[in-house]
C-alpha cells in the first residue's frame, strides 16, 4: 500500500530563493525593484505603551490639549521650520515618482503644515509651489543642485545615505529618463543612470563640516541644514553629525523604501529602525545635544502607533515615505490587470523601478500618471497624515501627555526580548533590558 | 572698489556683502587659505583674491568673475552655474565638482577628480590633472595641457575631454575619439576665450564609449 | 576624523620656535579635531648610552618619588621633567630595562613614546588648552608631528589619541578611516605586538612596527601597508631624523605640503601652513596618492 508524501520544502532553498537563483543564472545581473526591506525584521509592533492607571493619569480629548507642533533647525539658523505635525514627508526623487505624485505630496503637506523633500533629481517647479515647506536634498550625484533653488529652499538636507542602501548611490533605470527627467539630471535620454556613492568634494566628517559651512555660506546661515543617514554606525554617524555641525539628523532604518535598488542591498544592509533610533538618542544624549539638535526617523513608519514609539524613544519627529506612497495608492487593488502585466499583484507589487505603476505614482508615463490627481492623491494623503496624528494623540493622552513630545521610554514595554535589547525598554513583566549595558 | 582684508574682516561679511550689495569689483587681501571665500555669488561683480584660498571657493557662483592669485583647496568652484574662476596657482581635489556653466581656469595643476561629475561647465587646465578626473563626467568640456593621472573619465557620460599631454589609464568605458574640425574650432575657441596659449592639433579627445549606458536587462518582468 | 600637521625645520636657528610653530598650526586645525590633540616633538637628542621616555599618568601623580625610584634600581642618573599630565624621563641606561622596570613596577603609568629624541603628549580637550597646558610655545626641537581628533568609531579618551608610538623614536599619526583593522588588530596581536585601544590608527601603528621589527625599511613597510592596510588614509610618520608621509591610492583625505629653504611642512588644510613665516612664498603641492614620501637629515 503506498502513502503519499507531503511535499515538503526547503527553509534554505526556499521557492523564492530557487527563483532567484534560476533569475541570476538566466541574466547574470542582480535583481533590482522598488520598496523597502520585505522581510521580517524586529519592529514597532513589539512595544507597546503603559497607558494610564491608579499610577498615572489620562487626558480627556477636546479642550484638555495634546500638542503636536515642533519646531526643527534651531541650533544655528536664524529660520528654523516650525511644523505643526511630528510628521514629514521623506525624501522621493522626481523621476522616482511622477509630477503628479509630487504635487499631492506638497500639496497634502501644506494642508497639514509639514514638509516635503525633493530627492535625487533636484527640485521642480510644481514641487516648491505646492509644497508650503521644502526641504531641498543635496546627494553625491549632485542632479540639478543649482544656488537658485538651495536658496529657495526652507532647509537643506545632505544626504549622506539611506536606509534602503548605505552606502549606496540612487539609481533610475533607462525608462524612466524621460525627456524631462534627463534635461533636470543632465543626463541623455533612455540611459540607466549611474550615481556616484560618495559626495564628489568632501570625504569624511571633517570635511563634511567644511562642506556645511559652506552651505550655510551661501544661504546667509538663513535655514536648517539635515544630515540624512541610512542606519548602520548609528552611534558613530550621530555623533559625527553633531561635530560637523548639523541642525537636523535624519536616520533611516533599514525598512526605508527605494524606488529602484539592488534586491542585496535592501535586504541585507542597514540595521533596523527600532535599535537605530535609541541609538541615535543616546549618541544626542551623551553629547548634550538631545531636543537641541533634532532627530528625524524614517523606515517602515505606518502609523500614528509607530511614530508615537518613535518620539517616546526620544525622535523630535518621523517621516514617511513607502506609507505616503501607500497613501496615494500604492498597491491598492485596483487595475488589476496592470499589476499582472508586471508579473505580480495588489499587496505583492515592488516594481516602481519599471516605471508602469498600475495606480500612476512612480511613473513617467502621462497615460498611466493620470491615475493620479493631485488633487484626489492629496485628499488621500492627508486623510492619512490627520489619521496618523489622531492616533500619536489618543496614545499620548492616555499616557497623561500635553505635548507628544513629552512620550519617554518609560511610557513602553517591550514584548519580545529583542524589542527590548533594540529599543533598550524592560521586557514586559520584567525590570530585565538585555544586551550590554554599557 | 571694494576691498575685504580677511585678516581684520571675516569670510561672513565678506560673504553677506557679496550677496546684499554686490559692487563692480572687489578685492580680498590676506585670504590665508580660509574656507568658502566668495561662495554663492550671483552678480556680475569682479572678485579678486590675493593669496591661497581654502576649500569651496566660489561655490555654486553665478554671473562673477573670480581670479585667486594663488592656489585653490578642494572643490573651487564646484556646482559653479555661470561666470568664471581663474586659479593663478595650483588647484586642489575635485576642483569644479558637479559644475553646470561657466568656466573654470587652473593656470597650474589640477589633483585629483578635477571635473568630477562636472554637468556643463567648461574646464581649462594649463598644467596637468591628478587621478580620477572627469570621473562620471555628464556635460562640459574638460582641457587638459598637461597630462592626466589614472582613470581619467572613470564611467563617463557625455562630457568631452581634450588632452595634450600623456594620460595614465583610461577609467571604464572612457575612449580616445577622432577629432573633427566642429571639435578643433570649439577647442580653439575655449582656449582663446580662457586665455590659455596651447596649440590645439596637438590635443586628442576623449568620451564615452557608451557600453555602461544600459543593463543588460530587456524585459520589465525580469526586473 | 582629524587634522594632521607636520613641520621639520632645516635651518637650526629656528630650532628655539619649533613650539611656536607647531601651536600655530594645531589650533588652527581645531575645527577638524575639536576632541583632544597630541604632538610628537623630536628634540634635545641624548646619548646612545641614555634612553628619553615620555610617561602618562592621570590624575595627580608623585613624579619624584618615580625618579628616586628609578635612579635607585638603574644606578644612574635619572633627569625627569613634567609637563602638564606627562614627564619625560632621561635615564643613562638601556631603554629596554627602563620599560621592562616601568612595566613591572608601574603598571599604572603609560608609556607614551621611548626612543632617544621623541617625546609624545596627547590630552583630550580642545587644540587651544592642550598648547596651553603643555606650554607649547616654549618647546624647542628639529621636527615634530601634531594631530588634532574628531573621534569616529573609538573613544575620546588620551590612550585613542594619536600620535601613536610604533617603536623606538617612531610615530604615526592618521587622518581618514581604515576599514580592515579589526582582523588585522589581531593578526597583529598574534604577530605579538601590543595593541592597547580599538583604536584603526593604533593598528596602522602597529602594523609599521610589526613590519620594521621583521627587517622592512620604513619605505618597504610603508609600501606593503598600501596592500595590507584598507581604507582612505592621510598617514605622516615621524622618525628621528624626519619624516614621511603615505597617502591611500583612492586619495580623498586632503594633504597639502609645503617647503620653502628653512622648513617643510605638512597639513590636512593650507591654512595651518599659512601660519608659518615665509609660507606665501613657499612652494606648495599635494602627495600623489600611493606614494611614500620622506624627510630627513
Amino acid at each position: 500500500m503506498s502513502h503519499a508524501k507531503s511535499l515538503r520544502p526547503s527553509a534554505t532553498f526556499s521557492q523564492h530563493v530557487l527563483d532567484e537563483i534560476h533569475r541570476a543564472a538566466d541574466q547574470g545581473i542582480y535583481e533590482i525593484r522598488g520598496f523597502g526591506a520585505k522581510r521580517s525584521l524586529p519592529t514597532f509592533d513589539d512595544l507597546v505603551f503603559l497607558g494610564a492607571s491608579i499610577s498615572r493619569y489620562p487626558l480627556e480629548g477636546y479642550r484638555e490639549k495634546c500638542a503636536t507642533d515642533i519646531v526643527l533647525g534651531t541650533r544655528y539658523a536664524r529660520r528654523p521650520i516650525k511644523l505643526k505635525i511630528p510628521i514629514t514627508i521623506a525624501g522621493m526623487s522626481f523621476g522616482a515618482l511622477g509630477a503628479n505624485a509630487k504635487e499631492a505630496l506638497g500639496r497634502a503637506a501644506t494642508a497639514m503644515g509639514t514638509s516635503t523633500t525633493t530627492g535625487d533629481g533636484g527640485m521642480t517647479e510644481e514641487e516648491r509651489q505646492s509644497s508650503k515647506t521644502l526641504v531641498y536634498q543635496v546627494l553625491p550625484s549632485r542632479y540639478g543642485l543649482n544656488p537658485d533653488d538651495v536658496r529657495r529652499a526652507d532647509a537643506l538636507e545632505i544626504v549622506v545615505g539611506q536606509g534602503a542602501k548605505p552606502g549606496g548611490g540612487g539609481m533610475l533605470l533607462g525608462h524612466k529618463i524621460t525627456e524631462r527627467v534627463a534635461e533636470m539630471r543632465d543626463l541623455p535620454r533612455d540611459i540607466d543612470q549611474r550615481s556616484a556613492c560618495r559626495h564628489p568634494d568632501w570625504t569624511g566628517p571633517d570635511d563634511l563640516a567644511i562642506k556645511i559651512q559652506e552651505l550655510r555660506e551661501i544661504t546667509d546661515w538663513e535655514i536648517p541644514i539635515y544630515i540624512k543617514i541610512g542606519a548602520t554606525r548609528v552611534s558613530y554617524d550621530v555623533a559625527l553629525a553633531v561635530k560637523s555641525g548639523a541642525d537636523v539628523i535624519v536616520v533611516d532604518g533599514m525598512q526605508g523604501g527605494t524606488a529602484a535598488t539592488q534586491d542585496v542591498f535592501i535586504e541585507h544592509v542597514g540595521i533596523p529602525t527600532l535599535p537605530a533610533v535609541r541609538m541615535a538618542v543616546e549618541a544626542l544624549q551623551e553629547l548634550g545635544m538631545h531636543r537641541q539638535v533634532q532627530l528625524i526617523v524614517s523606515g517602515g513608519i505606518r502609523s500614528g502607533a509607530d511614530a508615537a514609539k518613535a518620539l517616546a524613544l526620544g525622535a523630535d519627529a518621523v517621516s514617511i515615505g513607502s506609507a505616503a506612497m501607500v497613501a496615494l495608492g500604492c498597491n491598492r487593488n485596483i487595475f488589476v490587470e496592470d499589476y499582472e502585466a508586471l508579473g505580480t499583484a495588489p499587496g505583492y507589487c515592488h516594481h516602481c523601478h519599471t516605471g508602469r505603476c498600475p495606480v500612476g505614482i512612480t511613473t513617467q508615463d502621462a497615460e498611466l500618471e493620470e491615475r493620479l490627481q493631485p488633487e484626489q492623491g492629496a485628499r488621500w494623503l492627508r486623510n492619512y497624515l490627520t489619521t496618523m496624528v489622531l492616533e500619536i494623540q489618543t496614545l499620548a493622552r492616555a499616557c497623561g501627555k500635553t505635548h507628544v513630545l513629552n512620550l519617554e521610554p518609560e511610557d513602553l514595554t517591550a514584548l519580545t526580548i529583542e524589542a527590548a535589547a533594540m529599543a533598550k525598554v524592560p521586557l514586559a513583566g520584567t525590570n530585565w533590558i538585555p544586551g550590554n549595558n554599557k | 572698489m571694494a576691498a575685504f582684508d580677511l585678516n581684520s574682516d571675516s569670510v561672513r561679511t565678506l560673504n553677506q556683502h557679496l550677496h546684499d550689495s554686490p559692487s563692480g569689483t572687489l578685492s580680498v587681501t590676506n585670504p590665508g587659505g580660509r574656507h568658502c571665500i566668495a561662495c554663492g555669488i550671483d552678480a556680475p561683480v569682479e572678485v579678486s583674491i590675493d593669496g591661497h584660498v581654502g576649500y569651496y571657493c566660489a561655490g555654486m557662483n553665478k554671473q562673477a568673475q573670480v581670479t585667486i592669485a594663488g592656489n585653490a583647496g578642494p572643490g573651487v568652484a564646484e556646482n559653479i552655474m555661470s561666470g568664471s574662476v581663474r586659479v593663478k596657482g595650483n588647484a586642489s581635489q575635485s576642483a569644479g565638482a558637479s559644475g553646470r556653466g561657466g568656466a573654470l581656469i587652473i593656470e597650474g595643476d589640477a589633483s585629483a577628480r578635477c571635473g568630477i561629475s562636472m554637468k556643463g561647465v567648461d574646464i581649462v587646465v594649463a598644467g596637468s590633472v591628478g587621478h580620477m578626473s572627469a570621473f562620471m563626467a555628464q556635460k562640459g568640456r574638460l582641457v587638459i595641457c598637461g597630462d592626466a593621472g589614472d582613470f581619467l573619465g572613470d564611467s563617463i557620460y557625455e562630457a568631452i575631454i581634450y588632452v595634450r599631454g600623456n594620460v595614465g589609464e583610461l577609467g571604464a568605458d572612457c575612449i580616445k575619439k577622432e577629432m573633427t574640425a566642429d571639435h578643433v574650432q570649439g577647442l580653439k575657441q575655449l582656449l582663446a576665450s580662457t586665455g590659455v596659449a596651447a596649440n590645439v592639433d596637438e590635443f586628442r579627445r576623449y568620451g564615452s564609449a557608451r557600453k555602461l549606458y544600459n543593463f543588460n536587462i530587456d524585459h520589465a518582468d525580469d526586473y | 576624523m582629524c587634522g594632521i600637521v607636520g613641520i621639520y625645520l632645516k635651518n637650526e636657528d629656528l630650532y628655539p620656535e619649533l613650539g611656536g610653530f607647531l601651536a600655530a598650526m594645531l589650533v588652527e586645525m581645531s575645527d577638524r579635531g575639536p576632541d583632544s590633540a597630541g604632538i610628537a616633538v623630536y628634540r634635545d637628542p641624548v646619548p646612545d648610552s641614555s634612553c628619553k621616555l615620555t610617561l602618562y599618568a592621570a590624575g595627580d601623580y608623585d613624579w619624584e618619588k618615580l625618579q628616586k625610584e628609578m635612579a635607585a634600581y638603574l644606578q644612574s642618573d635619572v633627569k625627569l621633567d613634567v609637563h602638564a599630565s606627562h614627564a619625560v624621563v632621561i635615564a643613562s641606561a638601556q631603554v629596554a630595562s627602563v620599560q621592562d622596570w616601568l612595566r613591572t613596577q608601574h603598571p599604572e603609568l603609560r608609556i607614551m613614546s621611548a626612543g632617544s629624541a621623541i617625546e609624545i603628549y596627547k590630552e583630550k580637550g580642545p587644540p587651544r588648552e592642550f598648547v596651553r597646558q603643555f606650554r607649547l610655545h616654549e618647546l624647542n626641537g628639529s621636527h615634530a608631528l601634531g594631530h588634532t581628533r574628531m573621534a569616529t568609531e573609538s573613544a575620546v579618551t588620551t590612550e585613542h589619541s594619536h600620535p601613536f608610538s610604533t617603536g623606538m623614536d617612531l610615530c604615526l599619526v592618521h587622518n581618514g578611516s581604515l576599514s580592515n583593522h579589526n582582523r588585522l588588530r589581531r593578526t597583529l596581536r598574534d604577530e605579538g605586538v601590543d595593541i592597547q585601544t580599538d583604536n584603526d590608527s593604533e593598528v596602522a601603528a602597529g602594523y609599521l612596527m610589526w613590519r620594521l621589527r621583521e627587517g622592512d625599511s620604513l619605505e618597504d613597510a610603508l609600501d606593503r601597508a598600501l596592500t595590507d592596510l584598507d581604507g582612505f588614509y592621510t598617514f605622516a610618520i615621524g622618525t628621528k631624523d624626519g619624516f614621511a608621509v603615505l597617502r591611500d591610492p583612492i586619495a580623498c583625505k586632503p594633504a597639502v605640503m609645503a617647503e620653502t629653504d628653512e622648513w617643510v611642512a605638512m597639513s590636512s588644510e593650507f591654512r595651518a601652513i599659512a601660519q608659518l613665516p615665509g609660507a606665501a612664498n613657499a612652494t606648495i603641492w599635494e602627495p600623489a596618492p600611493a606614494t611614500v614620501y620622506t624627510w630627513g637629515h
